[in-house]
């Protein structure tokens, strides 16, 4: 089994509206040490001028996932999962993430290539809020091996 | 704390040098919190049976911690505008002695509005992600 080529340029429809927990974001902090208070402080937040806690700058990976989730499982895309390496990882902020957002994110496919039997896939996942507006876009490369 | 100036800023200045011990506990705290259960993260036997030199750290876990210098330098989480990383090397997590990640933070390119901060992230001795840069937004 091969990647589809034809992936490039494929969307996918908006992933549930996934709800940023207070306890979640905490919990994801420490699990990347993450120790500023305005990720565990709700007052120290607001003092900050934020409506509560803020995400760590790689939390959106929690939303991306969900994303991620509907490439991997697309009958011809042809990504053998247990092939998959995570290959670079970026994400672009219009504003934070703070406990209490609702987002979604849509998932395309922006290129396929393969390299010396290996292929990689990049996919956006844009990350909006419950009004629509844009809060990050997380852009992974996947590299899925090829038969050894 | 005061947020740094960008006028107080030099390219090539390190602004923040920190080291992270991770354990296995580490990785299963991880995975609860972000959701990656892939077992080449927890178990010795499905890290061999694909050829894995051990059970390796989360490729986002080690991006996760190394931006966190970063922020307690520029205390805001939320100025972190911009974050990339390539993963180039594994960094395996010994059951008894975990393993000791080695984050520098240098400054790479002052902008009108936001620096960029290039980090050099070693495990052992050696490189394990690549092209790793924050832009922080700042006010000159």
């Amino acid at each position: 089994m091969s990647v589809n080529p034809e992936l490039q340029g494929r969307s996918y429809p908006p992933t549930a509206p996934y709800l940023v927990g207070r306890e979640k974001v905490r919990e994801f902090a420490r699990a990347v040490f993450a120790t500023n208070p305005l990720h565990h402080d709700v007052e120290a937040a607001r003092a900050a001028g934020y409506a509560d806690v803020v995400a760590p700058p790689t939390f959106p990976v929690v939303v991306q996932e969900h994303a991620l989730a509907q490439l991997l499982a697309d009958p011809d895309g042809g990504i053998d999962f247990s092939r998959v390496v995570h290959g670079d990882q970026r994400f672009s902020y219009s504003r934070p993430i703070v406990a209490g957002d609702e987002l979604t994110a849509t998932l395309t496919v922006t290129s396929v290539k393969t390299l010396g039997g290996h292929s990689m896939v990049t996919a956006d996942a844009l990350v909006a809020d419950a009004a629509g507006e844009h809060v990050v876009t997380a852009t992974s490369t996947l590299v899925v091996r090829g038969d050894e | 704390m005061s947020t740094p100036a960008l006028s107080d800023l030099t390219v090539g200045d390190v602004i923040a040098e920190a080291e992270y011990a991770l354990s296995r506990d580490s990785l299963v705290r991880y995975a609860g919190a972000s959701g990656d259960f892939n077992p080449i993260h927890y178990r010795d036997d499905v890290a061999a049976s694909v050829g894995l030199p051990g059970v390796l750290a989360h490729g986002m876990l080690t991006m996760g911690l190394a931006v966190q210098p970063v922020v307690d330098w520029v205390g805001d989480p939320g100025r972190v505008v911009d974050y990339q990383v390539r993963f180039t090397r594994p960094v395996v997590v010994d059951p008894a002695d975990g393993a000791l990640v080695n984050v520098v933070a240098k400054v790479g390119r002052i902008d009108e509005d936001a620096a960029r901060i290039d980090l050099t992230v070693t495990f052992n001795g050696e490189t394990v992600l690549g092209k790793a840069q924050a832009v922080v937004r700042l006010e000159s």
